[in-house]
């Protein structure tokens, strides 16, 4: 007994030794936060104020690198039209893509794993594959798609080679691949109470009337959830705009991430780099918080 | 009772329906889940057939859907005159492996300290880790490059493996939502019977955990398996490559030669070859996986 409570003196009274010992099982992640995020968000802040070609030290020059950015640069606003109308696109129409999908695989069927496996697919393929392969598809002269209308004597639609339709090309690949947010939907349909859809059945209403008034109400929060992710993701979107098109043809998919990575590697501006990272984070955070500040209107939460 | 009331339900539907339109409602069902089944899959179906076509056959109108005779050789051929062997084992011993034990081992002791030990200050961490996931990539991506290169660690593999042995805060969440569903009493009986901590995770709530454990190495393994960003930024010296920046690799090369010699049958049996892991770990897992997606998403 005498052992136990010199023991416990020894480590300070209970409440510091808890302390101690949950700071000890996420000391992992509280190193990493601040070796791999802290450090180099607050670095990354630093060097926007510097040109830094990696070559030679960085020089401090004020604002000077956001100025360019927001008033010289040729092709910025070109930019941030490209991102806005990407992810202003892809982001709802990835979110009623995967609605859309696992409310017909909600329905009753048979075989619904295969059709499910089917339409999820897409999602986990590696986006170096998703790039050669749909480039290949879309190919104007041999692609599946356009030889196939060639071979009917109609005239070929150039998916990735005109500027005009470039983007809505990669929303429609976007689109083919929104697994992860249909599995979602579909587990959060299938927790959807019977007794609804039973009650308003009883009272008359249509298969329409129950989507519209039970089926999408109920899913708001998770529509929310995917929404969010849809923009986050959007806005960073890289690999499919650089490997597919690698932001042509006339800038007309130079995707925000994809400018930001030419300037860092191709250009080595890693000054500007920075400061366009620093842009885009602070119009992630603007946007979500407006999407959030939105929900109140037309998210429903079950009890609350 | 539940299930009484789900079965009148239906029956009350069924007898408002019309048996033929019922019928009809039917046929349009199945009949749009094939459509969208075959253009969601026809990518697939062109990547694999396409990879048996001679050049004759590529540049085709219309296009070749079953290509006779079927040059079965181009896959071993694109393959291994293009050092995809070596590739391979970047991907998976350089890359896949070490980053899955890193992320497994140190997100599992993370998510326990999050999850099921009581302690000042911790709600307040915790959600300073999950704010963490919203600053995007592209903010650390410059300087952790410039702090890299500074340490003489490009190019290798160590930007892409060391940071996860630092925990990963979307399966942090992801386990300790897990941890959370088991009951409190189990860890307090073997703290009565003096296990400490440590041991408690390692003997009792980690192999509680399996399914969800096996979720994130599943997902970290593939993230790996098809991670192309982190590569480029990292990896430039072609010894190095992983199978993502090899294909890459291999259009340039083949853009260069002119597109003459088999350029697509290559291009997509390689990459028919680097879905095929993707595509068996998926079948084997199937219901694993759907039920890891869905965890990460409901509690969000």
């Amino acid at each position: 007994m005498a052992v136990a409570i010199a023991k416990r003196r020894a480590w300070g009274s209970s409440q510091q030794r808890r302390l101690l010992l949950g700071l000890l099982f996420v000391s992992p992640w509280l190193v990493g936060f601040l070796l791999w995020t802290a450090y180099p968000v607050l670095s990354s802040l630093y060097y926007s104020f510097t040109r830094y070609d990696l070559l030679r030290p960085p020089v401090i020059i004020g604002l000077e690198n956001y100025r360019q950015i927001l008033s010289d640069d040729p092709v910025f606003g070109t930019v941030m039209y490209n991102t806005l109308y990407y992810v202003g696109l892809s982001a709802p129409l990835g979110v009623i893509s995967a609605f859309l999908l696992a409310t017909l695989l909600n329905t009753k069927m048979v075989g619904r794993s295969f059709f499910r496996a089917a339409f999820f697919f897409p999602a986990i393929v590696p986006a170096v594959v998703v790039a050669m392969v749909w480039q290949f598809l879309l190919n104007v002269q041999w692609g599946a798609i356009d030889a196939t209308l060639r071979g009917f004597g109609l005239p070929a639609i150039p998916f990735l080679s005109n500027p005009t339709l470039a983007k809505p090309s990669l929303i429609m690949i976007h689109m083919w691949a929104q697994g992860n947010a249909m599995v979602i939907f579909l587990a959060t349909l299938q927790d959807v109470p019977r007794s609804l859809y039973e009650a308003a059945t009883v009272d008359g209403a249509s298969a329409w009337h129950r989507f519209w008034h039970i089926t999408v109400p109920m899913c708001t929060p998770v529509i929310l959830f995917n929404l969010v992710m849809g923009f986050i993701s959007g806005f960073q979107n890289f690999t499919l705009p650089r490997l597919l098109t690698n932001g042509g043809p006339n800038n007309a998919t130079e995707l925000y991430a994809v400018f930001l990575w030419r300037n860092a590697f191709s250009y080595l501006r890693m000054g500007k780099a920075a400061a366009l990272a620093w842009i885009l984070f602070v119009i992630i955070v603007v946007f979500t918080v407006i999407l959030f500040r939105s929900s109140g209107r037309w998210v429903y939460y079950g009890g609350e | 009772m539940a299930v009484r009331e789900v079965s009148a339900g239906r029956v009350q539907a069924r007898a408002r329906r019309m048996p033929a339109a019922g019928v009809a409602a039917n046929v349009t069902k199945y009949l749009l889940l094939i459509v969208l089944t075959v253009s969601f899959m026809l990518p697939f179906y062109w990547m694999i057939t396409s990879a048996l076509k001679d050049n004759a056959q590529v540049f085709t109108v219309p296009p070749v859907w079953v290509p006779i005779p079927a040059h079965w050789e181009n896959y071993p051929n694109a393959w291994s005159t293009y050092n995809f062997n070596l590739y391979l084992v970047n991907t998976v011993v350089r890359y896949a492996i070490p980053v899955t034990i890193g992320t497994v081992l140190s997100s599992t002791v993370v998510a326990y300290g999050f999850g099921r030990l009581r302690w000042p200050g911790r709600d307040a961490l915790f959600a300073l880790c999950m704010a963490t996931m919203m600053v995007p990539f592209a903010v650390t991506m410059v300087s952790l490059f410039i702090t890299f290169k500074n340490i003489g660690w490009i190019p290798s593999y160590l930007p892409l493996v060391v940071p996860s042995y630092f925990g990963n805060p979307y399966f942090i969440f992801m386990l300790r939502q897990f941890f959370l569903t088991i009951p409190q009493e189990l860890s307090d009986a073997a703290r009565i019977d003096g296990a400490s901590e440590f041991g408690i995770l390692f003997n009792i709530i980690a192999p509680l955990a399996k399914p969800a454990l096996t979720v994130v190495a599943l997902f970290t393994f593939m993230g790996a398996w098809n991670d192309y960003m982190g590569p480029l930024v990292y990896l430039n010296s072609q010894k190095l490559y992983p199978i993502a920046l090899g294909i890459e690799n291999l259009r340039q090369t083949m853009q260069q030669v002119g597109a003459t010699q088999l350029a697509y049958p290559y291009l997509m049996a390689v990459s028919a070859i680097a879905t095929l892991p993707i595509l068996i770990g998926f079948f084997f897992t199937q219901r694993t996986f759907i039920e890891g997606i869905s965890l990460t998403g409901l509690k969000g």
